[in-house]
């Protein structure tokens, strides 16, 4: 049972819910970039929420299965086609053997998900199927799909669960080209100055084009660090700290002139200071923002970040109730 | 070289605690990081999700919904204050030497591709620059100091293996060298990069902003797990190692490439104990015993 890929996309990629664990060995947790959009089309197609998925940016795949499958398509709206017909997003879709499915332009967002009954089966790397092209493992052979693939889809499992044919449209995510971010100050925030603070949470930032799975860059009105005497080993710039951990979701300055947010496949350290941190109930509106989004970044509590997280989690068990 | 007493805690987000021991550089720093990072290791704490040990900080990833944040915090302190009462400041460790073609064609085939806005002196090679900024005599004054002394590993990361290294001399010692003005937007793998006080081994291809010194002949992330070093893990460094760089020529370069090709290559390497207080009293001192374990076997 597999996909057998005639044209591969942009950069579709096999996701799941990430690579935990090697972080300190450099490696990035990876995974579909908006988990939640992601889970919806599992649980249509039956599946539980660590199956892997197919992510598309902007231009999906087309395919033709080789034998019947049941899929499902949610995230960044867009038309879907099944042998030249269009069928809707965020619904359970059965396929048969020989049937080709195919995307049209995408609407809004960048990125959206294919489920399949059984999920996409390619071998497990280091506890996961995400697919890290820059150390050429998970995946399909460690890259971004390529014409000629064929996509083993595992065989069928019972998540013991009702079927759910569609998301309800109060379940879908919503892609705004204005959004507000919630962050937490901290790291070394201590160092921007008063006004290069002021810049980062009281103005408003725009999503550049140079935004991937790997970190999102802003542009705007420059958040500054202040001068200083460089510690040893740090670098010149009042931006450069010690090489250190990054956090995901974290906000580095470099220069002080344009944020950049580390997302799920980013480098796992660097030099580079960092300002705040968005909360993990968050990371998924980050990646849905397409270039040109206006940006507010809303600086919240420990407490606050986890309350949003209880809210996501209570979500989550709603839809896989 | 004195800390400071207490560590700064900062959250990075609803999901990491940020640990910073001090911020500049020391061989201290990185000890308390690393012990602080395998006393939590032992502890088995629900809820950890990474310890992330780093040169002068610590990142640690929870599970909030497992583990109290508040709790976490608590926890490291305690740990923290573990580490600072102990008088025991050994870590058993190895020593391994990466063999280097320094001043290599292909790496300078690299430099020669970015130097117009991305490089602080375009005339000459990034080695030239780093001798004359740290006034040395010449390229050739670099590569002997940086091979003669060896290195800690004292980070993993940045990406899959890439080890950051801190040269196990005195702070007068120490070379440093400027990063690149702007990051290139590629580095073949295997070269060996230079930022700040920290050597790096690229081992990747991708963006960097180090200088770049030359190539290490074999592979320290192998995701095929085909030569022996990585039967076991797909990586070859951890936080502790202590490296000795061998220099090599053209001809040696290309024998551990066929070595390598043919799956037989085998990095040489001794365990050691690692005595920081020892390698803080005498730095010169220090290195020979270190290097005689690695030229006993």
């Amino acid at each position: 049972m597999a996909f057998d890929i005639l044209e591969p996309g942009l950069a579709t990629t096999v996701q799941d819910e990430g690579r935990i664990g090697y972080y300190r060995y450099g490696l990035p947790q990876g995974g579909s970039m908006d988990q939640y959009a992601a889970t919806l089309a599992n649980r249509l197609v039956g599946n539980t929420v660590a199956e892997a998925v197919l992510e598309c940016t902007y231009i999906g795949p087309k395919l033709v299965t080789t034998t019947d499958a049941v899929i499902a398509v949610t995230g960044a709206p867009v038309d879907i086609f099944v042998n030249g017909e269009l069928v809707p997003e965020y619904e359970r879709i059965s396929l048969v053997a020989g049937d080709e499915l195919k995307f049209g332009v995408i609407k809004g967002g960048t990125k959206y998900f294919i489920a399949v009954h059984g999920g996409i089966d390619v071998p497990v790397v280091l506890g996961s199927r995400s697919t890290y092209p820059i150390g050429a493992i998970g995946g399909v052979e460690g890259r971004a799909l390529v014409a000629g693939d064929l996509v083993p889809v595992g065989a069928a499992i019972d998540n013991g669960l009702a079927v759910l044919q569609a998301i309800q449209p109060e379940d879908r995510p919503v892609y705004s080209k204005n959004v507000n971010v919630r962050v937490m100050l901290g790291l070394y925030d201590h160092k921007l100055s008063a006004t290069g603070l002021e810049n980062l949470l009281g103005r408003e930032w725009v999503l550049t084009p140079v935004a991937d799975r790997m970190g999102l860059r802003y542009s705007g009105p420059g958040a500054e660090w202040t001068e200083r005497e460089q510690p040893f080993g740090a670098g010149q710039d009042p931006s450069n700290i010690v090489d250190a951990g990054y956090a995901v979701g974290s906000i580095q300055i470099p220069g002080g002139t344009q944020p950049i947010i580390l997302h799920r496949d980013a480098v796992s350290g660097g030099g580079y200071a960092m300002a705040a941190t968005v909360i993990s109930a968050d990371m998924d509106l980050v990646a849905r923002c397409a270039p040109g989004t206006k940006t507010r970044f809303v600086a919240v509590t420990m407490e606050e970040a986890l309350e949003a997280r209880r809210e996501n989690t209570a979500r989550a068990a709603r839809i896989w109730s | 070289m004195t800390l400071p007493t207490k560590a700064r805690y900062t959250w990075g987000g609803d999901e990491f605690l940020f640990v910073e021991i001090a911020e500049g550089m020391s061989l201290e720093a990185n000890f308390v990081s690393n012990s602080i990072a395998n006393a939590l290791e032992a502890r088995s704490l629900a809820g950890i999700v990474d310890i992330c040990p780093a040169n002068a900080s610590l990142l640690v990833r929870f599970d909030p919904d497992k583990l109290e944040w508040q709790e976490l915090e608590r926890v490291v302190h305690e740990l923290e204050d573990e580490v600072r009462a102990s008088t025991e400041k050994v870590l058993e460790t190895r020593i391994i030497e990466i063999p280097v073609w320094y001043n290599d064609p292909a790496t300078n085939e690299t430099v020669a591709r970015f130097r117009e806005g991305y490089h602080q002196r375009p005339e000459g090679n990034d080695l030239d620059y780093a001798a004359e900024v740290n006034g040395l005599a010449d390229a050739e004054e670099f590569i002997t100091r940086h091979h003669e002394s060896p290195w800690l590993v004292s980070m993993v990361g940045f990406v899959a293996g890439l080890p950051f290294l801190y040269q196990l001399v005195d702070r007068p010692q120490q070379l440093e060298v400027p990063k690149y003005l702007s990051p290139r937007t590629d580095t073949p793998p295997l070269t060996v990069g230079y930022g700040g006080c920290f050597s790096c081994i690229y081992s990747v291809r991708g963006a960097g902003g180090y200088q770049m010194f030359g190539s290490a002949a074999a592979p320290i992330f192998d995701p095929t797990q085909r030569l022996a070093d990585f039967a076991d893990f797909m990586f070859l460094f951890k936080p502790g190692d202590i490296v000795k760089f061998k220099p090599i020529d053209e001809t040696e370069y290309l024998r551990i490439r066929a070595e390598v090709d043919a799956g037989t290559f085998q990095y040489r390497q001794a365990p050691i104990t690692f005595d920081v207080a020892a390698a803080l009293a005498d730095p010169d001192g220090y290195k020979l015993s270190l290097l005689e374990a690695l030229n006993g076997i």
